[in-house]
């Protein structure tokens, strides 16, 4: 009884932080229809914020959540949405996806440039009055168990009142149902955003003081709140409040009641983290199927694509140049070589999914490392080892999208985070995946008798699977099934009443693609010579897919540059502890700025290059938009490429503010 | 047994009721127009019929099943076509292409690995007769050619019934005239269509039987003469009630202004109006 | 952003010389690559109601939002009481008395008729004038004020629409599809009242497929094809103008 009681309790706390979390995302994702996947990135800022103010400049407690929460989080709110939110919230979901997950990182590149990882000062926040409790049912209730309780309860009331005594939170609630129209009542709709960004910035940081004693003081973390905050928030289709709170309540009492699982090390310490994605997994599978809408606007977005006899001598060229270049190069930078290609040919599976699709994944990098661990189960040189990895993270690809992919792309690319995180704590530390030692060597494949032991013909290897699935990927872009691909993203209802089956074509994409990844890791592993989980974590996932966005996710070359930037910061930022949140500003940054062209630096290299050779080519849509534009000034214009899913009664107003 | 009938098609928004218990049918091989005001509910029966919209009551049986609960992928298969009032065109995709998406789609999964040309692609692009516009993107084309290419496209899946949702709006006179005489072509050879419609010109001159939508209800069904001689049918269109005593604007100007509404190009001075036969 | 000055006391009597309530000079507009508006010239006289009738994709509606500030036309100007606010946008516009009723529901489904109106208090009127006026206008709309929006009858939506537009004292009144679904009965009480706020000095541009009864409360009436207006007069004026249109000059 005592245990259970305890367990409640403990459930309790955790049900009511994340309830605060899940609201402040409920609120600004359903007023401004941005989801922003920085939510938990700001509860970890706001941690750090009072842990320096409080610990470090040893302000007494109310004084610092005061600065927190009236000073910091509502400066954050405004300068978040000024910058950043006003800009996604007339763009598709996977620019808008790309776009906070830009900032995720970028608030994680700022936390480490000025709270660098120091092991000589470990920095911790302790809960409030300590260890002091009072006594319930027989067990111990720490005084800050029940602070965060009241703070839910409070949080709730103070809501409720704003949004239903209040004209700006009536505002709040009209701007849910249609933006334009509340401008022709005459408020001021960028207002209510802002407000509703303040509201959402400063429950964001409640739920970050609240929990950081719980969960330390990391990047990682808090940052991650974000799954769980959703996963509470599904139970309420991310709209109704009062089930939001359910949610986190039911979540938070199922950690506490795990604590009961013993026996094996993984599930006592992997269960907690696993269970808001099985919570998210059971609730979309019983949400009805998204219906199709029409009257959408429909994307201008597509990449130019080279003729076939273009793409090979581009591709063979492209190829003994790379080839060459390797030859030059030391062994540590052949290695580094290898793994930028391996990175380029992850990239090329998301051109194919991303690109081309508009879907978002954010667990690439878990399909790699998926294919990374079956070629090392088996320890053979045999090209079959490839083979079955291909096979099987394909199949697990299909597994994770058929429940998710009759929901729109947002539910999509949050459901892969989850995936990720439950793969990165219950399955990838468990024994039988990468053993005891937590690292299984690979043998390198061998072909026709090769078996490429020399990392430089390894490299060659790679460089030939990559002009390969590059130009098959052309090959798929100007076939059927890419053009299927564009219509797809223009009017899924026009494809429907043609007879297109949408889910199984878009579990068959996802599946390839999660294929293609599963084969890069069959690479990786054969290039290190081993697979470790800690290489395949889910969060690596993010810096990747910012890469191949920044760089230019549709197109190959796009991919190639991709996977040399996602290869090389790191190896800046090690050169120096001043850089050490180079590689997260970059790419977080980097995607902030140009997530609205997802053509990316390689497009705007090549039109660079134009200036200096006018007949180069330039993959995009910016020179179709030029050849057939009725006004040159919209040539660099960014307004209408990213209009699609966007419901009828927002388009004709897009690009005015 | 026809082959499309709606029975008792009820579709509800909240507190307004935008389709109240309608009925309807198509026949192979014949032409029905469906026609209203705006906002009589028209669009939203398409919707129900082809699946994107599931009806608070009633039924759609096509082809002698209850289609009902089928999705609108299945019911594309099983041979119903469609075009869009707002257009659904995919804009970044040419017009040539556009229709070999639907072509892709009809001939299933397998035929897209094999890389043969489908000859038919070209034909129905001739067909309405959008040779011009092969190789342009679908979104920078006038709107009258986006609606043709609807029509191409929704014809390369072979449809048994297929659905016309304003498809002359945009076209000049013309060609509103030679798109009457694809219809009857299309009908000729046993194609059931089934057609929303302002140019009253148009949908008189080649449905044979007309249904007239008014705040969801079907009010009216009747060959064009009926149709046109029917009082309740001016009304609904024009915006009058037999008894309403307020009515000042005399009837010509009303006439004037529903065959406008009807008309595609209101400088065309030869137009004949189809509307106040019964006025004497 | 263009400042724009509320006339909040319009002047009934205002001499032929002051400049009109809205006059647009050849506005384009466009969806996309989709010209829609293709040079609009429009000229509503202060006090004036005019029907801006046409076809179905003529650009009445598209017209109408340039207007209120929802698109921003890519070419031409709008002047507003002889001042310039293309660009201007669509709250400022609101609050400086250019309201819209705006085709199919003009309200929030999900808030109270009285929230609705509430927040009509946007346009910076104190909201117990606002409901006291609404309520005296539609006296339906106080028995219903407790009553989610979305679960009243069109006619009543409609209503409440009008009464919210009217909210901000407005001095030019842009109507869209106001009987749009409507039963003719409920449309012609509605038009009564547009009749009676135009007497009160409110100018009003009315886009209308029934055009019986639009161009029964009109002063002036005009016919947009094509994106472009291509013919504008008194009704009477353009009586004959649309007969000579569609009978050639027989009838």
């Amino acid at each position: 009884m005592d245990v259970f009681v305890s367990y409640t309790i403990y459930g309790l706390f955790f049900g009511a932080a994340y309830a605060i979390a899940a609201s402040g995302l409920v609120l600004t994702y359903t007023t401004t229809r941005v989801f922003n996947l920085a939510h938990g990135a700001t509860s970890m800022v706001a941690a750090f914020v009072f842990w320096q103010l409080h610990v470090d400049k040893g302000m007494p407690t109310w004084a610092a959540i005061l600065l927190v929460l009236f000073v910091f989080a509502p400066l954050y709110g405004i300068v978040l949405e000024r910058l950043v939110m006003r800009r996604v919230s007339d763009a598709p979901v996977g620019v808008m996806l790309v776009m906070t997950l830009g900032l995720f990182l970028f608030l994680i590149g700022i936390a480490q440039q000025i709270w660098p990882s120091n092991t000589s000062k470990y920095r911790y926040v302790t809960q409030f009055f300590g260890t002091k409790s009072f006594p319930v049912f027989g067990v111990q209730m720490y005084y800050h168990y029940l602070i965060t309780i009241i703070a839910a309860a409070a949080c709730a009331a103070g809501l409720y009142v704003m949004l239903n005594r209040t004209r700006i939170g009536t505002a709040m609630r009209a701007a849910v149902d249609n933006r334009e129209l509340l401008q022709l009542f005459g408020a001021n709709s960028n207002r209510v955003s802002i407000l509703s960004w303040i509201i959402g910035s400063q429950m964001a940081a409640v739920a970050g003081i609240l929990l950081v004693a719980k969960t330390g003081l990391d990047y990682y973390q808090l940052t991650f709140l974000v799954i769980n905050a959703f996963a509470a928030a599904m139970l309420g289709r991310l709209r109704s409040l009062p089930f939001t709170y359910l949610g986190s309540i039911l979540l938070g009492l199922a950690i506490g009641y795990s604590q009961y699982v013993h026996g094996s090390e993984l599930l006592e310490n992997g269960l907690q983290f696993a269970l808001p994605t099985l919570m998210l997994f059971l609730i979309l599978i019983f949400v009805p199927e998204v219906r199709l809408r029409v009257g959408q606007v429909k994307g201008v977005l597509a990449a130019n694509v080279p003729s076939a006899r273009r793409a090979l001598t581009t591709g063979v060229v492209f190829f003994f140049l790379a080839l060459f270049v390797t030859e030059l190069l030391n062994p540590t930078n052949t290695l580094r070589f290898g793994e930028a290609l391996v990175f380029g040919i992850t990239m090329l599976s998301l051109v194919l999914l991303t690109g081309y699709g508009g879907y978002v994944s954010l667990s690439q990098l878990t399909f790699v490392g998926v294919g990374a661990a079956v070629v090392c189960k088996f320890n053979t040189s045999s090209p079959v080892a490839i083979l079955v990895a291909v096979l099987i993270t394909a199949g697990v690809g299909a597994a994770v999208a058929l429940p998710v992919l009759r929901l729109t792309g947002l539910y999509l690319a949050l459901a892969t985070m989850a995936f990720g995180q439950l793969m990165d704590y219950l399955v990838f530390n468990a024994s039988f995946m990468f053993g005891f030692g937590g690292k299984i060597n690979a043998k390198r494949v061998s072909l026709f008798g090769y078996d490429f032991s020399d990392t430089t013909s390894y490299v060659a290897l790679e460089l030939a699977v990559f002009v390969l699935l590059g130009l098959g990927l052309l090959t798929i872009r100007r076939g059927a099934v890419g053009r299927l691909l564009i219509a797809l993203r223009d009017s899924p209802a026009a494809c429907a009443t043609l007879g297109l089956n949408q889910r199984w074509f878009r579990v068959a994409v996802f599946s390839v693609s999660a294929g293609v990844a599963g084969l890069a890791g069959a690479l990786m592993a054969g290039l290190q010579g081993y697979a470790a989980p800690g290489d395949y974590k889910e969060f690596q996932s993010l810096p990747l897919l910012l890469a191949a966005a920044v760089a230019g996710i549709t197109t190959v070359s796009g991919a190639f540059a991709g996977g040399l930037l996602l290869m090389l910061l790191p190896v800046l930022a090690a050169t120096s502890t001043a850089l050490s949140g180079l590689e997260f500003l970059v790419l977080g940054g980097g995607a902030i700025l140009l997530a609205r062209d997802p053509n990316g630096l390689v497009n705007l290299f090549y039109r660079g290059m134009r200036a200096v050779v006018p007949r180069m080519p330039v993959p995009g849509w910016v020179t179709q938009r030029a050849a057939s534009a009725p006004k040159p000034a919209e040539v660099d214009g960014e307004e209408d490429e990213d209009l699609d899913e966007i419901p009828e009664a927002q388009v004709a107003g897009h690009g005015v503010a | 047994m026809a082959l499309l009938e709606a029975i008792g098609v009820t579709v509800r928004f909240g507190g307004i009721t935008a389709v109240d218990d309608a009925f309807l049918s198509a026949e192979p091989g014949s032409i029905t127009g469906l026609i209203g005001p705006n906002g009589a509910g028209k669009t939203t029966l398409f919707n129900v019929i082809t699946g994107l919209q599931p009806p608070t009551k009633g039924r759609i049986r096509f082809k002698n099943h209850d289609v009902t609960r089928a999705p609108v992928d299945r019911r594309a298969k099983m041979g119903m076509g469609r075009t869009f009032q707002r257009l659904e065109a995919f804009g970044s995709l040419t017009v040539r292409e556009n229709v070999q998406v639907a072509r892709d789609v009809h001939a299933g999964a397998r035929s897209w690995f094999g890389g043969r040309k489908d000859k038919r692609v070209g034909e129905l692009i001739e067909i309405v007769g959008l040779d011009r516009y092969v190789n342009q993107r679908a979104d920078s084309v006038p709107t009258g050619v986006a609606r043709l290419l609807e029509v191409a496209r929704a014809l390369a899946i072979e449809p048994e019934l297929l659905l016309l949702d304003e498809p002359s709006s945009g076209l000049d006179e013309a060609e509103t005239e030679s798109f009457g005489t694809l219809l009857q072509n299309l009908a000729r050879e046993g194609c059931a269509i089934l057609m929303v419609e302002h140019d009253m010109d148009l949908v008189m001159g080649v449905c044979e039987l007309i249904h007239v939508l008014e705040f969801g209800k079907v009010i009216a069904t009747g060959t064009p003469a009926q149709i046109r001689s029917n009082r309740a049918v001016q009304a609904a269109y024009l915006g009058f009630s037999d008894d309403s005593t307020t009515m000042q604007v005399p009837d010509d100007i009303a006439a004037a202004a529903t065959a406008m509404l009807a008309a595609p190009n209101p400088t065309e001075t030869t137009l004949s109006i189809p509307a106040v036969d019964g006025e004497g | 952003m263009t400042q724009v000055e509320h006339d909040h006391n319009h002047n009934h009597a205002a001499p032929r010389s002051a400049p009109p309530i809205l006059e647009l000079i050849n506005v384009h507009a466009a969806y996309g690559r989709i010209e829609v508006l293709r040079g609009v010239d429009l000229t509503v006289p202060r006090g004036a109601v005019l029907a801006l009738l046409g076809a179905n994709g003529a650009g009445k509606t598209t017209l109408l939002r340039v207007i209120s500030g929802l698109m921003e036309p890519t070419e031409g100007d709008i002047h507003l009481g002889g001042m310039h606010v293309s660009g201007a946008s669509p709250d400022a516009l609101t609050r400086a008395g250019v309201t819209m009723v705006p085709e199919g529901r003009g309200v929030f489904p999900n808030l109270t008729v009285e929230e609705n109106l509430w927040l009509g208090s946007y346009s910076g009127r104190h909201v117990d004038k606002i409901l006291t006026e609404a309520y005296h206008r539609f006296p339906r709309l106080k028995e219903r004020r407790r009553q989610l929006a979305g679960s009243l009858s069109g006619g009543e939506q409609q209503m409440l629409s009008l009464a919210r537009a009217l909210a901000a004292d407005p001095a030019l009144l842009l109507l869209d599809e106001l009987s749009m679904g409507l039963a003719p009965l409920i449309v012609e009480s509605l038009y009564d009242r547009v009749a009676e706020i135009a007497e009160q000095g409110v100018s009003i541009l009315v886009v209308e497929q029934f055009a019986s009864s639009a161009l029964r409360v009109a002063d002036y009436a005009a016919v947009m094809h094509g994106g472009r207006v291509v013919a504008t007069g008194e009704p009477d004026e353009i009586e004959s103008v649309l007969t000579e249109l569609y009978f050639g000059g027989t009838a």
